[in-house]
């Protein structure tokens, strides 16, 4: 025999009562009954609502399905107000976008930021022109990747985490720009030889970045949030993952480490190192996770950095 | 602010046996506090730091009585200070290692603050006064007429000998406000990590910040202040293109954003210590009325 199922929606803080859901479906999802939520509150839209079992618990997620969870005829859910969400999308393509453009004032250098008789004028070091091409090319190819690439497992975060973000890659960018471009710029101690390997190391580490997305993107079938582990497939970029479990962050370290002495600029190095702390440290959560969620993860791997990190 | 970010960071964190915040009771039930060695340890660390503050003032007031002025009295207690002061970097790793529960983000910024300003500031600016003399002398004399030279010369010195004067006036401000709350502190920590924390201590921790935080920032102010025209003529710390790694950094500038972001900085922690003055002070009253 059908039974619906009552719901009652509590703030997790103040345990007032916000919403009565009556005669709701025990095949509903946590999507859908976000969706009821709104329509009383239409200021938490679905994204920014977070539902769970206990107050200080984890959050329900949206596929989970009312009947399945350890709920009576009237299932008790706590409300939590995540803040303003914004899609990862447009974090992402502004984030992008910035540097971009920002970096290309510096190259062009645009009135009033070095002294007036430089004025769009034009470096005479060909390291120079190969760093704008580089730092460009290297944007434009994240803007496609999250157009055409990426599949996310989350579909908003937080808002204030553009402005974080932005300032952090903004800010980096225009800094960095600033000497590259400087009129005062020193090439390379070693010159050309310098200028050529570095560039090699970071045209390398592009393609494998980008061999590396394609092979995850291709892990999950669109629309879909499943998780497998990732191995390595006929693209030899992606025999990196024999021995670390986010070659992605891998090759973006070293594109960095190419651009930095291709420039032989500090600021980039030392963009790089903070890159590459963050970048670690999201490492080691991702490989904590597939090892929690996998029991026959390869044990060979490491987060980052093959044997050592 | 490194004044007020001494006490404001501890506090932000309750419990265990060195930063306490909460009053004992509460703290004790949800922290688990370091081991014997660890506290054993600590007691030590505390008892030091305490009796090498004393040692700081007790320095001060005899140079102040041998002397009959507060001038020049930095001099006396430089090199206790600058090693007492630095010490304090042992608890960032304190921090670091567990032995004490607060976060080695809030403890690294209040004591790099100070020892930022102990040898960035102070002990730097204080040398390349001399230097920067020298230079201008030979400099000027070869360029200006020996009237002007002679006058702008006087100028300088004066400028110097007045600059001088200023920097050890402000720097009195600070270290005496940070060598009563560093006394205070290290002695809480000490009793806090003995189970014998005398009211009297935690009522001047407490208490005593309303007048010593606006105290400290007020001379660290002055003192990056005075030090800014030094900064400028020495080019201290300061690099400029062009150079083979492509950097640049402006001391000078650096130091003006530093006083700016006392702005927004000082009210915080200002505020958060008469909040938490509030919470554990009448915390206290109450639990004194049940006994």
């Amino acid at each position: 025999p059908y039974r619906a199922v009552q719901v009652e929606i509590l703030d997790a803080k103040t345990r007032e009562k916000l919403c009565f859901l009556d005669k709701v479906e025990p095949q509903a999802t946590i999507a859908e009954i976000k969706n009821l939520f709104t329509k009383t509150h239409p200021q938490w839209y679905p994204a920014r609502q977070s539902l769970r079992l206990d107050p200080k618990g984890k959050s329900l997620k949206d596929e989970d399905v009312l009947q399945k969870l350890p709920v009576g005829t009237t299932a008790t859910l706590y409300f939590r107000d995540l803040g303003a969400q914004i899609s990862w999308v447009t974090v992402f393509l502004t984030e992008y976008a910035g540097p971009l453009f920002i970096y290309l004032l510096f190259y062009f250098r645009v009135p009033f930021i070095y002294g007036h008789k430089y004025d769009f004028t034009s470096s005479r070091h060909t390291v120079v022109h190969l760093a704008c091409i580089c730092h460009s090319f290297h944007y434009i190819k994240r803007l496609l990747e999250t157009l055409f690439v990426h599949r996310f497992s989350h579909g908003t975060m937080p808002l204030r985490n553009i402005f974080k973000n932005c300032t952090y890659y903004w800010g980096f960018a225009a800094w960095m720009a600033y000497y590259i471009n400087h009129p005062l710029y020193t090439p390379p101690t070693y010159g050309a030889q310098q200028v050529k390997l570095a560039l090699a190391i970071f045209v390398i580490c592009q393609l494998g970045n980008f061999s590396i997305h394609m092979a995850l993107r291709d892990l999950r079938p669109a629309g879909s949030k499943t998780r497998k582990i990732p191995y390595p497939t006929k693209n030899p970029f992606t025999w990196l993952f024999l021995l670390v479990s986010c070659p992605n962050y891998t090759y973006e370290v070293g594109s960095w480490i190419g651009f930095a002495i291709m420039t032989q600029c500090l600021p980039v190095a030392l963009f790089s190192l903070v890159g590459f702390t963050q970048m670690t440290i999201w490492a080691k959560g991702k490989h904590r996770s597939y090892l929690k969620e996998f029991r026959d993860y390869p044990p060979l791997r490491m987060p980052i950095i093959p044997f050592l990190l | 602010m490194a004044a007020a970010a001494a006490t404001a960071a501890s506090k932000g964190n309750g419990g265990g046996g060195g930063r306490a915040g909460a009053g004992e009771a509460s703290s004790s039930r949800k922290k688990k506090g370091p081991g014997p060695l660890a506290t054993a340890y600590l007691v030590i660390y505390n008892v030091v730091m305490t009796a090498g503050w004393l040692v700081i003032a007790v320095g001060l007031v005899r140079a102040y009585l041998a002397k009959g002025s507060y001038h020049s009295l930095y001099y006396s207690i430089e090199k206790p200070l600058k090693f007492f002061q630095t010490g304090a970097l042992l608890e960032i790793l304190h921090c670091a290692i567990g032995i004490v529960p607060s976060s080695v983000v809030l403890t690294s910024f209040q004591v790099m603050s100070r020892v930022f300003l102990i040898w960035a500031v102070t002990h730097s600016v204080k040398e390349s006064g001399h230097i920067s003399l020298k230079k201008e002398k030979v400099k000027n004399r070869l360029q200006t007429p020996l009237k002007t030279w002679k006058l702008e010369r006087q100028t300088t010195v004066c400028q110097m000998a007045e600059l001088k004067v200023q920097s050890e006036d402000s720097v009195l401000l600070f270290v005496i406000a940070w060598t009563i709350t560093e006394i205070i502190r290290y002695s809480f920590y000490t009793f806090s990590l003995l189970n014998h924390l005398p009211y009297l201590i935690k009522w001047a921790r407490y208490t005593l910040f309303i007048v010593l935080y606006p105290m400290g920032v007020s001379g660290e102010l002055l003192t990056i202040y005075a030090a800014l025209p030094f900064v400028r003529q020495a080019g201290l710390y300061s690099i400029s293109l062009p150079n083979k790694y492509n950097f640049s950094f402006d001391y000078y500038a650096f130091l003006i954003l530093i006083m700016i972001s006392y702005i927004p900085i000082f009210p915080q922690l200002y505020f958060h210590m008469i909040h938490q003055r509030r919470k554990i002070l009448s915390h206290t009253e109450e639990h004194k009325k049940f006994e």
